[in-house]
Order: structure tokens, then C-alpha cells, then sequence
């Protein structure tokens, strides 16, 4: 058996979201297994199963490296610029 | 004019026919081969038993006298219970357990199919319930008739197994009772025997893919919808009830 | 500062640790302990109420029974792939169990008799659980918190199930409150032995507390159940069996009596009244289950093979 991460969509307009994991022999069952594992409380609409060695993360020693950087970007915030408060709907 | 006799006692055909096939699918709770097949096998079995309820709860109104769901389901004997012969033989192992499944089901999706359309608009409306939940069992069976059907030597034959002993109990899913010949003739229900070509080749079509051969000689089980069953029906009425009958009259 | 102080630092300011995440052995190995026991706990407490599944005076009690049980497969099943994530797979996990090595919580060892032992398991085996639980989504490994906010969900409703029996058969015949009564009897103390020993006794809950893998001590959550519990058998109309249950207005806490400690080691021990019993049901459904998952296995392989072919 193969461990599969399973992704949901819980509401129409939303984003599938991680919501845990099984372990089926292949997708098919795994579909099929996560529609009875994760959506008994009618909990989704939709859902995705990925094998999990198939998903490649980031190494949480590369944090600084990879995430640090955006940090001081706050240009890219609208609170970064300045308008007196007379200026209305922008 | 139909008496609702035999609207009442169809009724209850279909209403113990999903009893107690989710009581035998709920005997796998805790004991399934993986977790997951445990939690989908008690999927099932809720889907079934919720499928009675609602069976149960529109026999009682149709019969009028005040019974409840559970005077129907616990206080009655075996010869009173109406389901299919396939229902209530033992839970078997998993090659047993999803091929009746698949059996039982592509024969009560179309069945079901066919009631949609019913001049008694309840039973309609019952039926489109039971079919969305109907529909996905046919599919987890199928999915696990493809695996075990051409996975192993071993769980091929254990397969093949499960469909010479099942497949002799799907006769009696074609023999309408002389009581559903009123019901078909005033168009409340359909012709069993007329979906039974449908049924043999789609049925036919997802055993050949599972490499599965269909027994040529057998006996032809047949009786449980006018209360001849198997051995094994007592045992399950006695087990499931048990508190009603030891303490009658009392709210549990 | 080195890689462990780093890592209590980050513990200190309640970040959570995450899979990939630097941790000691030590941490890793106590949470694999710990996951594994809870996710046995909720397989195994499969047991004792599914042996009133068939039983089930009625319909609504069956298919919330149905459901409830249901729901501790799925607990187990998120528990395991949450010791997954700390490198330890399924298999092996399972393994321990089936092999003896690993324990799960003694209360699943007694023996369901009667149906209002459902109601009891319920009310205070549930009720018990979800106290622990509900402090554990703090725990500091975050899937195993994770786990336990989606369970904490899902329990919500097993405790309300379990004394909705109870209050039913309290307001029944006397035969039943009889039933209602043997069932608290039977079950009380058990459901005290779930919180573990004393703490003063425990050899984890220090390291454990301070990790934040364990949140609160095991007497705390202790008194917490029997403060909480106390009324709730007194609406019922029944008796706690312990002679030296009072209300102590000094401490505003119950004083109660002492466990029978012995008895909470031998059932440790493996020596309860079902434990042989529950191991082999759970050996007995996997080694059934073992020609399934070749035979869907070896159909993955083929058809992962045709496809190769094709392309």
C-alpha cells in the first residue's frame, strides 16, 4: 500500500485544501478511500489524492534563504504608500 | 383498486431487504482488512440501515395501526421478513461481501430506475434517494471486483468461489410474487423480469472484465419475499432482537 | 546555541514542530510512542461497542452506533499517518500492536456485557477521552495537534450519544436504571485508570510537559473528569461507586478514592480481562485482510505496468 495525501474542496469557489492522509494501492482506491474517510460529514465537493512521494517540500533549513527575502518587500503592500485621508475609493 | 396490503408488504420487501444486508455489512465494523475498507464497509451498511428506516417509517403510515420502525424491524419472525435470500447469508470474507454487494446492487439500481416513475409518488421519491447512495456502492464493488478478480491467484479464486455460491440466489431477484403481479399490473412498481436482460449484461460484462465465469448448474434459491428464508435468518433476528423481545414494551 | 536549545526555544514561544523540522531523537521517539498508543486505542476501542452493533435496540441506536464506531477507525487512521510523518509507516506501527510490544489504553481490555455498557462508554470513556484530547490540539508536534482538532470535531457528538443512553434507560423501567447502574459500576474506575498514573509515578510527564507534548498533568485532567462527572451521574439518578466521593469546599474540588493500582498494571501488563481477546480479533482482521492487500497490490503493479507499456 502506497500513502496518498488527499486535498479537498469543501465549498464551491474555495481551494482544495490538504486534510490529511491514507493509504490505498492506487489512486482509484485512494479516491475512493478518501471519499469515505474525509467527506462523511459532508465535508467536500470535490477532491484530489496525490501519491505523498510525489509531492517534493522545502527543506525548513533553506526557511531563511527561500522566505526571508519577501520580508522587508512591503512595497508590494498598498499600506507602503502614503495618500491623505481625503482622497476617497482607492 | 390495490389494497394497501400489498403496497404495505412491498414496502417491507424493500425495507428488510436494506436492513439486513447493512446488518450483515455492519458485522465487518472493526474487523474490515485495512482501515479504510473498514470505514467504507460501515459506509454501507449506514447508507443500508438509513435506506430501512425510511422503508420502515412509510410501511408503518401506510399500514396505519400505530407501529414504529422498530416494531417492524424487531417484532417480527422470520416468516414475516420479506427480503432476498442473498441478503441474509453470512458476511463471508471480502471477495463475498463486495461481489453480493455489486449483485444485489446493480440489480436494485435498476430495479430503482424503473420505480422512479411510479404512479404511488412516494415510492419515487424514495427510490431517488436510495439510488444516488446505490449508485456509489456499485462503484466500490466494481472497484474491488477488477482488483480481486485479476489481482492474486488467490483472490481470483476466492472470487470465483463467492460467484458460485451467490449467483444462484440472483434468480429469485426476476420472480415477482403474486402479490407485486397486482402491483405491476396497476403500474405502481415494474416488471422485475423485464430488467433482468439489462441486468444479465451488465452484469455479464463487469464479471467477464474481472475474468469471473458465471456457474452453469445450480439450484434456483428462491422464497424470501413470502417468508421462506435460510437457516441464517433466524440467527440474525435472534441476535438483533434480543433486548426487545427479553424486555418487551420498554424505550431504549 | 546548539540545535536542542534552538529547539526548546522555539517550543518556549509555542511554535509548532512540523514534520521536516530539526528535533531531538528523544522528542521523536516519545511522540511515535505516544501517537501509536492513541491511534491502537481508538482501533482496538473498535471493539468492545462493536459487539453490540447486531444488538442495537433500535434503529437510531444502531446507525449512531454504526457511526460512532466509525468515527474511532477514522481517529486511528489519522493518528497513524500522523505517526507516519515522523518516519515510523503503518505497518511497523501495526506491527508492535499485533506483536504484543505495544500498548493502548486498558480501558478497551473490560468486557461490553450489557447495552447500557454502550451508554457508559459514552458518557464517561468518551468523556474521559475528550478531556486529554482536547488538551493535546495544543500538543506541540503540529500534525498530531491537527489530528486532534478534526477528532475533538468529531467526538463531539460520541459523549452526548453514550448519555443520551443513559438518561434513557435511567428513565426506564427498573430493570433498565438496574442495567444504567451495573454499567457505572463496571466502568468507573476504569474510566479514572485512563488519565494514568499519578503523576509523581509517571516516568514521561515531566520531559513530556515541557516538550508541550503533554499539556496538562494526568491528576489534573483527573479531577477536572470527576468534578465534571459528579453531577452529571447525580441527573441520572445513579451512584458513583466510590465511598469516599464527596465535595470538598476547601479545595472546590471532589475528594474521591484511591485506584486500584495493581489492578491498573496487571490490565497494563497485558493481563485484563479481554486483552488476549481484543489482540486476536485485531490479528485475526489483519492477517484475513492480508490477500487483499496483495491482491490489490499486485493489480496496481500490472496495470502501472500496462501503462508504461503504452507510453
Amino acid at each position: 500500500m502506497e500513502l496518498f495525501e488527499v486535498f479537498i474542496r469543501s465549498r464551491n469557489g474555495l481551494h482544495h485544501k490538504h486534510v490529511g492522509s491514507l493509504h490505498a494501492p492506487d489512486h482509484e482506491v485512494a479516491l475512493e478511500n478518501a471519499r469515505d474517510v474525509y467527506t462523511r460529514r459532508n465535508e467536500g465537493i470535490s477532491i484530489w489524492v496525490v501519491r505523498s512521494k510525489d509531492i517534493l517540500a522545502s527543506n525548513p533549513s533553506e526557511q531563511e534563504a527561500l522566505f526571508e527575502p519577501a520580508r522587508d518587500k512591503i512595497y508590494r503592500h498598498p499600506t507602503f504608500y502614503n495618500l491623505p485621508d481625503d482622497v476617497k475609493n482607492i | 383498486m390495490i389494497a394497501n396490503q400489498q403496497v404495505f408488504q412491498f414496502v417491507l420487501h424493500l425495507a428488510d431487504d436494506s436492513l439486513i444486508l447493512g446488518h450483515r455489512l455492519s458485522e465487518w465494523c472493526g474487523h474490515g482488512p485495512t482501515i479504510e475498507q473498514d470505514i467504507a464497509l460501515t459506509n454501507l451498511a449506514l447508507d443500508l440501515v438509513g435506506q430501512s428506516r425510511l422503508y420502515y417509517q412509510y410501511a408503518a403510515e401506510i399500514e396505519g395501526k400505530g407501529r414504529t420502525e422498530d416494531d417492524l424491524a424487531y417484532l417480527r419472525d422470520v416468516i414475516e421478513f420479506r427480503n432476498h435470500l442473498i441478503t441474509e447469508l453470512p458476511r463471508g470474507d471480502f471477495a463475498f461481501t463486495v461481489l453480493r454487494q455489486y449483485l444485489w446492487c446493480s440489480f436494485r439500481t435498476e430495479f430503482y430506475q424503473h420505480l422512479l416513475t411510479s404512479s404511488e409518488i412516494k415510492l419515487g421519491e424514495l427510490a431517488a434517494k436510495c439510488l444516488k447512495e446505490l449508485q456509489y456502492h456499485q462503484r466500490f464493488s466494481i472497484t474491488w471486483i477488477n482488483r480481486l478478480g485479476l489481482g492474486t491467484k488467490v483472490s481470483h479464486e476466492k472470487m470465483q468461489t463467492a460467484l458460485d455460491e451467490l449467483w444462484p440466489y440472483t434468480f429469485e431477484f426476476f420472480q415477482p410474487t403474486a402479490a407485486e403481479e397486482k402491483l405491476i399490473n396497476a403500474s405502481l412498481i415494474p416488471d422485475c423480469r423485464d430488467i433482468r436482460k439489462t441486468w444479465d449484461q451488465s452484469c455479464q460484462s463487469v464479471l467477464r472484465e474481472a475474468s469471473l465465469v458465471v456457474p452453469q448448474e445450480h439450484w434456483d434459491f428462491q422464497g424470501g419475499k413470502e417468508g421462506m428464508h435460510t437457516e441464517h435468518l433466524g440467527y440474525i433476528l435472534a441476535e438483533m432482537q434480543f433486548l426487545q423481545r427479553t424486555y418487551p414494551g420498554l424505550v431504549w | 546555541m546548539t540545535k536542542e536549545e534552538r529547539f526548546q526555544n522555539r517550543i518556549d514561544q509555542d511554535l509548532k514542530i512540523e514534520p521536516k523540522d530539526w528535533m531531538p531523537e528523544a522528542y521523536r521517539r516519545t511522540l511515535v510512542r505516544q501517537i501509536s498508543q492513541h491511534a491502537h486505542s481508538e482501533v482496538v476501542g473498535m471493539l468492545p461497542e462493536g459487539n453490540w452493533l447486531t444488538r442495537a435496540p433500535s434503529l437510531r441506536r444502531k446507525v449512531a452506533l454504526l457511526a460512532k464506531v466509525q468515527d474511532e477507525a477514522g481517529h486511528g487512521l489519522y493518528l497513524y499517518s500522523a505517526t507516519e510523518t515522523l518516519g515510523t509507516p503503518r505497518d511497523e506501527t501495526i506491527d508492535d500492536l499485533l506483536a504484543g510490544r505495544a500498548k493502548y489504553s486498558s480501558i478497551f481490555n473490560y468486557p461490553t456485557t450489557s447495552w447500557a455498557d454502550i451508554g457508559a462508554i459514552g458518557w464517561l470513556v468518551d468523556g474521559a477521552a475528550i478531556l486529554n484530547q482536547v488538551s493535546l490540539t495544543r500538543t506541540s508536534y503540529g500534525p498530531y495537534a491537527r489530528a486532534m482538532v478534526r477528532i475533538c470535531k468529531e467526538e463531539s457528538f460520541h459523549q452526548r450519544q453514550g448519555y443520551e443512553i443513559m438518561l434513557t434507560l435511567c428513565r426506564g423501567s427498573a430493570a433498565q436504571k438496574a442495567m444504567a447502574q451495573d454499567a457505572l459500576n463496571r466502568w468507573w474506575w476504569p474510566a479514572l485508570m485512563m488519565f494514568g498514573p499519578h503523576d509523581t509515578e509517571s516516568t514521561h510527564t515531566e520531559q513530556s510537559m515541557k516538550w508541550k507534548i503533554k499539556r496538562e498533568r494526568n491528576d489534573d485532567l483527573r479531577q477536572r473528569f470527576v468534578d465534571m462527572t459528579v453531577p452529571q451521574a447525580d441527573y441520572l439518578g445513579i451512584t458513583i461507586p466510590d465511598p469516599h466521593l464527596r465535595w470538598n469546599p476547601d479545595r472546590h474540588h471532589y475528594d474521591f478514592g484511591e485506584i486500584d493500582w495493581e489492578e491498573f498494571w496487571k490490565v497494563v501488563k497485558g493481563f485484563g480481562p479481554c486483552n488476549r481477546e481484543r489482540l486476536e480479533a485485531r490479528r485475526k482482521a489483519h492477517v484475513e485482510g492480508a490477500w487483499i492487500r496483495d491482491a490489490a497490490e499486485a493489480y496496481a503493479r500490472r496495470q502501472s505496468e500496462m501503462k508504461k507499456a503504452i507510453a
